[in-house]
């Protein structure tokens, strides 16, 4: 059983969502990245997602835009990011890893070469934000082949046939996002999101993880009752801009905001198990 | 004409396609369906060529320019004056075509991203027309050497935003465009600029530049009863070349001639030569030549026009480069300078610094091919817009 779904099993059986945080690899320096990883893990986080930086991040807002420049800054390539995987898989080989980004890097390694490296780094999963399903059967052949899940999104606009297609073809979980716009926007409906992630699940076998724009243990623990998991990233990488470089500062706030999304999520346990 | 691209998905070859985050794929496949049904609607196409005719002032002249010829001595050389568009390029002949589109799916609201500001311009004044709301993305870098469009843009009602990111030059006006496409998805329409971008944007203001090419058949063989033996434009994203080319494709005793901004030097990294120095790669939701590091970042780029100034090039270039049906060269700056004082000492005429690329590289051209050849440049914009750089460049201020 993959890492993704031997999470989601036990987490099925604990009647509670997934609480999965993202940073940008590199961000705010390489060196802090797989500490960064192991930090969030110990403070509650059941995985972690891993932006890969990209020069024109189109579907990012600000924030996320902002720590892609710094790790750019330091040269962070995607072979660095697959290195730090790696690296954090020393310490830690149970915890689901996925990396989120764009295309472009992919294409330009190759995509039967990352896959393997990939798999040899210990990725469980790839987000490709600009790769929708109809342009991915090479790159989704290359994964499987490898054992790594294609994670898709769906956002609101997605109409229900095309949320049968691509949960077809998603493998690990999909991802609902829960607002029109960028990482980090404001402005989610709650009950909107809930509306259209029971729609999915009519539709789809797959755990449905929700991200985009939840900035709070609130927020978080709403979305956890209909969810299989919540992402938070934004206000992960915006907590890691405002410490300036000071790790300690870093540890601190991160350590403290994980734990308050943990604590959330769990004090909501889910109203209906989600996924058979 | 058995040249039959994109296919059904908006591929050219193994160029195009779609490449964007899910949330714009239903508002994608909602301008694909609409460009499917009013590209074939009597009544649209009536209003289109109206507006055409009676509001951009087409057609434009194809202009035989004789003391150019004798200046380069060779080939004769026709100019294709989309200068004479209103608003002075022929940016105008899409946003005409897709504001139409805009009005047919009930959407308030247009956004645009601009390099040398001549989209933005062609955006802002279609959208006045229509009593649009209209935002327009400029890189800051881009903002500084074309303020004098920028002022248009306001004047005409449209709020001009400053795009910080990256560059700051035009690609990262269009993640930023693409930014608010996606947050505002229900009531924008968003209106590309160039033959660049998710399917179906290269194929739609391909077939809106068309005009171009339509119409320079038709005068050539009326003022030498033959086709031209080249065709030569500048390459940005690629389309006024492509508006030009596109009638011409099948017929191969026409060369083709796409001319690339090679900045300081081709051998340097300043330049935005993507089709001549590029890779293949995927930006901005196609696949296509691209300029970018060996880890798939994007390269920054350089020329002295802002709106050849991009890494990425359309998709439908990218194939007739590989199928070898048009040729891809590039000029310098310095050359592009030549070229703009060439056609203005010569004919009376400031080139944009855009188009004075291929006035410089049809003048090489011209040369070599000789006095029986005819060669038709496409004068893609006029060059009020670039007196300062040019003013700065001869250290005169303004």
């Amino acid at each position: 059983m993959s890492r993704l779904s031997a999470m989601f099993a036990r987490l099925r059986g604990e009647q509670r969502a997934a609480l999965i945080s993202y940073i940008t690899a590199g961000d705010p320096q390489p060196t802090a990245t797989v500490e960064l990883m192991r930090l969030i893990v110990a403070a509650g986080a059941d995985a972690v997602e891993l932006g890969v930086p990209f020069s024109d991040p189109m579907a990012d807002g600000p924030v996320i835009q902002r720590a892609s420049e710094r790790a750019l800054a330091h040269g962070v390539s995607i072979g660095d990011v697959l290195k730090m995987v790696a690296e954090f898989r020393e310490y830690r080989s149970d915890v689901p890893v996925i990396l989120m980004g764009y295309l472009n890097p992919i294409e330009v390694m190759g995509y039967g070469n990352f896959a393997e490296h990939a798999a040899d780094a210990g990725v469980d999963g790839i987000i490709t934000v600009d790769m929708p399903p109809e342009e991915a059967g090479d790159l989704d052949a290359a994964l499987t082949t490898r054992g790594i899940d294609s994670i898709y999104l769906l956002a609101p606009t997605t109409v229900p046939e095309r949320v049968r297609m691509i949960c077809d073809r998603a493998s690990g979980f999909v991802y609902y996002v829960s607002l029109r716009g960028v990482t980090g926007a404001g402005h989610i409906n709650v009950a909107e999101v809930e509306d259209h992630v029971r729609g999915i699940k009519t539709r789809c076998t797959l755990p449905v993880g929700v991200g985009f724009g939840i900035d709070n243990p609130q927020a978080a623990a709403e979305m956890a009752r209909f969810a299989d998991a919540v992402i938070v990233g934004s206000a992960v990488v915006r907590r890691i801009e405002q410490a300036d470089g000071d790790m300690r500062q870093i540890h601190q706030s991160l350590s403290a905001f994980i734990a308050s999304l943990r604590t959330a999520i769990d004090e909501h346990p889910q109203a209906v198990a989600a996924t058979p | 004409m058995d040249y039959k691209y994109p296919d059904e998905r908006g591929h050219f070859g193994p160029y195009g396609g779609i490449f964007v985050a899910e949330t714009l794929m239903g508002p994608l496949t909602e301008l694909r369906e609409a460009y499917e049904v009013f590209f074939k609607d009597p009544e649209f196409l009536a209003e289109l060529d109206a507006d055409l005719q009676h509001y951009v002032g087409r057609p434009s002249p194809l202009y035989f320019a004789e003391r150019l010829t004798r200046h380069y001595g060779g080939a004769k050389i026709y100019l294709k004056r989309e200068d004479l568009n209103h608003t002075g390029a022929h940016k105008i002949n899409n946003t005409v075509g897709q504001i139409l589109l805009a009005q047919r799916l009930g959407k308030r609201r247009v956004i645009a991203e601009t390099g040398a500001g001549q989209h933005g311009v062609a955006t802002a004044t279609v959208a006045a027309r229509m009593g649009l709301e209209c935002v327009i993305y400029m890189g800051a870098e881009d903002i500084q050497r074309q303020a004098i469009n920028v002022y248009r843009m306001k004047l005409l009602g449209a709020e001009v935003v400053t795009v910080e990111s990256g560059s700051r030059t035009l690609k990262d006006a269009l993640n930023e465009a693409l930014r608010d496409w996606v947050t505002n998805v229900e009531n924008t329409f968003y209106i590309i600029g160039t033959v660049a971008g998710p399917h179906p944007y290269p194929v739609l203001v391909r077939d809106l530049q068309a005009v171009i090419g339509r119409e320079t058949r038709e005068q050539i063989l009326t003022a030498e009863r033959r086709l031209p033996d080249a065709l030569v434009a500048c390459v940005g994203g690629g389309s006024n070349a492509m508006g030009l080319f596109y009638p011409f494709i099948g017929d191969p005793e026409v060369k083709m001639y796409g001319v690339e901004a090679a900045g300081e030097g081709i051998e340097t990294c300043h330049h935005a030569a993507s089709l001549c120095a590029g890779e293949v790669g995927v930006l901005h939701g196609q696949r296509s030549y691209l300029l970018e590091d060996e880890h798939g970042q994007v390269s920054e780029t350089h020329s002295i026009s802002a709106g050849l100034d991009y890494p990425g090039v359309g998709p439908e270039h990218a194939w007739l480069k590989d199928s070898g049906r048009a040729d891809y060269v590039a000029v310098t700056d310095d050359e592009a300078l030549e070229g703009f004082y060439s056609l203005t000492r010569n004919e009376g005429i400031l080139p944009a610094l855009e188009s004075s690329h291929a006035i410089a590289y049809a003048g090489k051209l011209a040369s070599k091919l000789g006095h029986t050849k005819i060669i038709v440049i496409n004068l893609s914009g006029r060059g009020d817009k670039d007196v300062h750089t040019i003013a700065a460049r001869e250290g005169i201020e303004v």
